[in-house]
């Protein structure tokens, strides 16, 4: 009869496995817990276009999912050696916290109160993003400060109730949210049309108007951005070893596109290239692997499995793929946008 | 006389010097009491600090201090005056009154519907016992989340846009937005009806009362509804009419986006409420055929006999008796009710789940959030069987 929600469930168990569980996480633990196990548990997306998706065989695609894949390969050499755990945006702390999963890598904000008091730690930034609105074309809205007295479609468990207050009451527009639990409920009741409006991170809503609106063309999202949001895959604290993997293989990625190894030329480039910072990139002078713990071709295997960072941001998110998002912010800070990653050597 | 003393030999055996034996009953049964409570405690203490020390362990911070500390985020709808920058223990105050209103009038409403339904079960027409009896299987053996999602989803996808309401009269609107009224302008006038009403609902209790002492004397019926229907309606209208007669409403209107002013029901308060009250009709309607079903029939052919026609048997003879095994089965489905009405997170209600949930996101105190539910759930769950335990006790049979 009295049925708690799906995710209440799950941070009551939570709960209680803090409650049960008797030693903690001592550095070290997960990354030999993920060792002995053969596999990478990675919590993604219920269903994000772009970012992360399961097609009818339960292949995962996405931009958040080739981060994981990338790791895969960077520690056992083969992509696919990822157990994906599709939460949603409530279940994804409890889900790190209690151990469920090793790394999550979920469009997830990264901000200072995740950082500093929920027992994980974000290891960089794959893709950076804002919040944004999204209105049905024939709206008559077509500036985020129209929407006096509007009612928004949000879902909880974001950052983005927090920011849709903020700009609500810095212009005073007294915006009415409605919250719901579930992604999909969200979309629903957008898609019916109970709010004038949708918000959430541009990228979430251009992957929303591409994949469950009827017609994309017949909602737009609104020209301006109402916050910052760095999405990063984050990791339990505790384990410095596992933390320095995750945050290496994504800096490798961004490293190798600067350094011009795709995933077509990236052995060729190995077994010929003369160039000292590919040789040491791609392990066949110096042995960076070894100081993460791994071989010495980890780079050559993540590049191998995914691309670098922009092959991975034009298959999943890019100008050509169905999304269609422009690089903008994403691109390398040498090309105008501000990703940037410290020197692999 | 206590029952114990009867059977109580007369005289006392001897008292034995050994009292604290382990031979002795007695001295066994403390032992094993405070044994078992100190299990429990030991238990209890052992999960809490682990809690606390693997929370400490994995650097998640914990405690209530963030219940005083700006919650920042809005409330789609409340009726207390909330701001974004107030604390979270008001937003909890919120969530814990939204809950409180959905379940108050769907109790109110279910009892009304389940009671009607009931004695629907028992009508002579067999067209009105037969969709009674369709209704009440229909409701129960449906999910109530089900229930719920299906409100929801009719609310807001088959009625008009926001903007091109359904109207009556430019009075009351219906669209995706919800329902919305007039509201009174609050003016003295109504300061001094209420006031009327509550002496009304004074005087006509003491009539009521005096009324029935006087017939228990005298044996004749006194005109008792009249007198008190007349009371209630007067003492409000002159009231009303001492201060001036105000009949100024706050209309609704259609705005940019949707209807606004006025008073309003969300479409999410609505799927709620349909939801829980249909839902747990079906239950009651049950609860009270049994409790009718109960009653002997020579009751029933006993009152006939006396000639009172049959609504007069049912509320002087039936429902009074039916009323004693009602209750208790009632309470439960009260408590069902209030604990069902979690499940408006799903509709985007903003119940105290759906609040608590949000606060657990922004804090991460995950723990501290679910002992909360917990602990609101449990107090307002007790404090509805304590009432209606109250009720029972004045509703059993007067031994005397």
């Amino acid at each position: 009869m009295f049925k708690l929600p799906a995710k209440t469930t799950l941070s009551v168990l939570a709960a209680s496995a803090f409650m049960f569980a008797s030693a903690p996480a001592l550095a070290g633990k997960t990354l030999d817990a993920i060792k002995s196990r053969g596999q990478v548990v990675c919590g993604v997306n219920t269903g994000l276009a772009g970012f992360a998706q399961a097609d009818s065989s339960g292949n995962w695609t996405g931009l958040d999912v080739d981060v994981c894949r990338a790791i895969a390969a960077a520690m056992f050499g083969d992509a696919n050696k990822v157990k994906w755990v599709p939460l949603n945006a409530q279940q994804r702390f409890t889900a790190l916290q209690s151990g469920e999963i090793d790394i999550l890598s979920r469009n997830t904000t990264w901000t200072l109160t995740r950082d500093a008091s929920l027992g994980m730690s974000f290891t960089g930034v794959t893709y950076y993003d804002g919040q944004g609105f999204m209105v049905p074309s024939k709206s008559k809205v077509k500036s985020a400060k129209q929407l006096k007295g509007a009612t928004v479609c949000v879902q909880s468990g974001t950052t983005t109730e927090k920011n849709l207050t903020d700009f609500s009451r810095a212009n005073n527009l007294g915006i009415k949210p409605v919250v719901f639990d579930k992604f999909e409920a969200t979309n629903a009741a957008y898609f019916a049309g109970r709010c004038q409006a949708y918000t959430t991170d541009v990228s979430g809503l251009a992957s929303i108007r591409n994949k469950e609106a009827k017609v994309p063309a017949d909602h737009m999202i609104l020209p301006e951005l109402i916050s910052k949001e760095p999405l990063g895959p984050a990791v339990r604290r505790g384990d410095d070893e596992w933390f320095a993997i995750v945050r290496w293989v994504v800096f490798g990625l961004i490293e190798a596109e600067e350094a011009g190894l795709t995933q077509a030329n990236v052995e060729a480039m190995q077994k010929d290239s003369k160039d000292p910072v590919i040789n040491r990139l791609l392990g066949s002078t110096e042995d960076s692997g070894k100081l993460l713990g791994l071989d010495k071709d980890w780079l050559l295997r993540a590049v191998k499995a995914t691309g670098n960072y922009g092959e991975i941001f034009e298959r999943n998110v890019g100008p050509k793929s169905p999304l269609g998002l422009p690089r903008g912010l994403n691109n390398l800070w040498s090309k105008g946008g501000v990703v940037y990653a410290p020197p692999v050597r | 006389m206590t029952e114990s003393a009867l059977i109580a030999p007369r005289r006392a055996p001897p008292r034995r010097r050994q009292a604290w034996s382990l031979r002795s009953r007695a001295v066994r049964g403390w032992l094993y009491q405070i044994v078992a409570v100190a299990v429990v405690v030991a238990l209890g203490w052992l999960l809490l600090s682990n809690t606390l020390e693997n929370m400490r362990q994995r650097g998640i911070q914990s405690g209530f201090d963030f219940l005083g500390q700006p919650a920042g985020f809005d409330i789609g709808e409340s009726w207390l005056r909330y701001d974004s920058n107030d604390p979270y223990w008001k937003a909890f105050l919120v969530g814990l009154v939204n809950t409180l209103r959905v379940a108050v009038t769907g109790i109110v409403l279910a009892t009304v519907l389940g009671t009607l339904l009931g004695i629907g079960r028992f009508s002579r027409n067999a067209l009105v016992r037969g969709l009674c009896y369709g209704y009440v299987e229909l409701m129960r053996n449906i999910p109530v989340l089900l229930q719920l999602l299906m409100w929801y989803l009719l609310l807001s996808e088959y009625l008009p846009a926001a903007d091109a309401p359904l109207t009556l009269g430019h009075m009351v609107f219906l669209s995706k937005n919800g329902l919305s009224y007039p509201l009174l302008v609050w003016e003295t006038g109504h300061t001094l009806a209420a006031a009327g009403l509550l002496i009304a609902i004074a005087a006509g209790l003491w009539f009521a009362r005096a009324a029935r002492v006087r017939f228990a004397h005298t044996g004749t019926p006194q005109p008792v509804a009249w007198i008190v229907l007349l009371l209630l309606v007067g003492l409000p209208a002159i009231g009303w009419l001492a201060g001036g007669a105000p009949h100024h409403l706050e209309l609704p209107r259609v705005g940019d986006f949707q209807v606004e002013g006025g008073g309003s029901l969300s479409p999410e308060f609505l799927a709620v409420l349909l939801g829980l009250w249909f839902y747990t009709s079906a239950y009651i309607a049950e609860v009270v055929r049994a409790g009718i079903a109960s009653v002997p029939a020579g009751q029933q052919e006993a009152s006939a006999s006396l000639g009172l026609s049959r609504w007069r048997t049912m509320r002087l003879v039936v429902l009074p008796q039916a009323l004693r095994l009602i209750v208790p089965p009632l309470t439960n489905q009260f408590l069902n009710l209030t604990k069902n009405s979690s499940l408006a997170v799903a509709v985007g209600y903003p119940d105290l789940v759906s609040i608590a949930n949000t606060s657990i996101n922004q804090t991460g105190r995950a723990v501290e959030c679910i002992s909360i539910i917990m602990l609101v759930y449990l107090s307002t769950s007790l404090g509805t069987s304590l009432l209606m335990n109250w009720f029972n006790r004045r509703a059993a049979l007067k031994e005397r």
